[in-house]
């Protein structure tokens, strides 16, 4: 964890959570550091997506779920009560699963979120969308179709969309959960490449069942099980020589 | 310490443990080439000779098989963490194994070209190969040891061991230059004699490396180029 000391964009601090009455993360610590990738891998259930769903307080949405401890952004904790929970979406974006684009147009889809935050004339919006399709390197395939729906797109670059849609509101954060489980092996390595060049520009975090993936795409890595952080460090080291019997278990194939 | 629990594939297990076993077949054909090889030196067996010649494609068959399995395991399984360094362990092991199996051939060759050469192969050019050769034939089957057992404490050992053959050869090399400026007649023989002991001083260097892949293996260090007492106490930390 001294590796990101320094320079830690989200430091997590004692975090539990709690699905109702069920403990679910115990006595999170972490630090993850800026303009780098951090992947979170671990069996069903271990916890990794709920940890993800508090960085931007998605949890909060739901009655009964609630976060102990402190997660801070820039030394700022978004757990404190009077946090804008609007402003901190602003700040940290996230992409889902499965692609979920609006049922609109492509345009409509990445003009929207920025319309949520700023007042910007025809002629910048138009330049913030192509910026945020070129980030999201689908500008070429869509630019002469900016008018069709959001849904006649593959699913690859419907993920793409998604993302495109997530940095334009120019977000410090980008969460990814599981952003290629529905996606082909090109798709995925599209995803990947476009991962590798967003983090000039942005801390990602990123939940993956694909361990390969998360060797090839991430800085750090962080093994989870039952809730706890059981391993983080650099992703060479992590998957050459893990210090922990249990993630080394897990990332060989030898759990059951 | 390494992770010898079962993975849940059985058929990664056996793919390791199959390519593990090759492994350790072709080491024991390398050393009986090696211990052969000495013995039509020291004992003059041309027929010997030409066998162990002749046998070093088998050696190579060795190589070019397990590197195959190995590429299949990566291609594969994608191997992690220590089933990963096992792998990249034994494909460098059988670099080592082949190179110590071309010493083989080498000494076969100059055990041939050195009867031919002179009626009489004085034993005292060849005083100090036998002990060499049993020195580093040890190394080498120690260190296989070591890597059957996963044993970084005892590779450590062994791979000291090569200091003192490397002594041994620069004590040979002084005993052959000695022959040879007192009289030049000796001065074939001599260099003949010195290639051998060049060639087992080598067969020690492989045998460290071996060694040293074996740390690697167990201990997820790179011990290359750090001198061993260093090695030593890296590992206690």
């Amino acid at each position: 964890m001294s590796a990101a000391e320094n320079s830690a964009k989200v430091s997590v601090r004692n975090l539990d959570f709690y699905y109702g009455e069920h403990k679910s993360l115990k006595g999170i610590n972490l630090d993850m550091p800026a303009n780098q990738v951090t992947a979170f891998i671990g069996p069903s259930g271990c916890g990794k997506s709920t940890l993800l769903r508090v960085f931007n307080r998605m949890y909060s949405l739901y009655p009964g779920q609630r976060a102990t401890g402190q997660v801070l952004l820039d030394g700022e904790d978004i757990l404190a009560p009077n946090y804008n929970v609007n402003l901190l979406r602003a700040r940290v974006g996230m992409v889902f699963q499965k692609p979920t684009p609006f049922p609109m147009s492509i345009y409509d889809n990445i003009s929207f979120g920025i319309k949520l935050y700023e007042k910007l004339r025809k002629v910048e919006l138009d330049e913030r969308v192509e910026q945020a399709l070129r980030q999201a390197a689908l500008w070429d395939e869509v630019k002469d179709n900016l008018k069709k729906s959001g849904l006649s797109l593959s699913g690859g670059q419907q993920q793409r969309l998604c993302i495109a849609r997530a940095v334009a509101v120019r977000p410090e954060v980008i969460l990814l959960d599981e952003p290629t489980s529905a996606l082909d092996p090109i798709a995925t390595l599209k995803i990947e490449e476009l991962v590798a060049q967003l983090r000039e520009q942005f801390t990602l975090l990123i939940v993956t069942h694909n361990m390969q993936q998360a060797a090839r795409v991430s800085d750090f890595t962080a093994f989870m099980y039952l809730g706890e952080m059981v391993e983080y460090g650099p992703t060479q080291q992590l998957f050459t020589n893990p210090q922990k019997k249990q993630t080394e278990d897990y990332i060989t194939g030898r759990y059951g | 310490m390494l992770n010898t629990d079962p993975h849940v594939s059985h058929r990664f297990d056996d793919e390791l443990n199959a390519v593990h076993e090759l492994v350790h077949r072709m080491a024991g054909v390398v050393e009986e080439q090696m211990r052969n090889a000495l013995h039509a030196l020291l004992h003059q067996d041309e027929s010997l000779a030409n066998e162990i010649i002749g046998r070093d494609s088998i050696v190579n068959d060795y190589e070019l098989r397990i590197e195959e399995e190995c590429i299949n395991i990566l291609v594969r399984r994608h191997p992690a963490a220590g089933d990963l360094r096992l792998v990249m362990t034994l494909i460098k092991s059988i670099a080592d194994l082949e190179r110590i199996g071309d010493k083989a051939v080498k000494i076969a060759s100059m055990s041939l070209s050195m009867q031919r050469s002179s009626a009489s192969v004085n034993s005292r050019f060849l005083r100090d190969i036998k002990t060499m050769g049993d020195y580093a034939l040890g190394m080498l089957r120690q260190a296989m040891d070591a890597l059957a057992n996963n044993d970084a404490e005892a590779a450590i050992e062994i791979a000291k061991g090569d200091e003192e053959l490397n002594q041994e050869y620069r004590a040979a090399m002084r005993r052959l230059i000695t022959y040879m400026m007192e009289d030049p007649r000796t001065i074939t023989p001599a260099i003949d004699a010195l290639f051998v002991a060049k060639a087992l001083e080598r067969v020690g260097d492989h045998a460290r490396n071996l060694c040293e892949y074996v740390i690697y293996l167990v201990k997820g260090i790179n011990v290359r180029h750090i001198p061993l007492e260093e090695v030593g106490k890296q590992l206690q930390d």
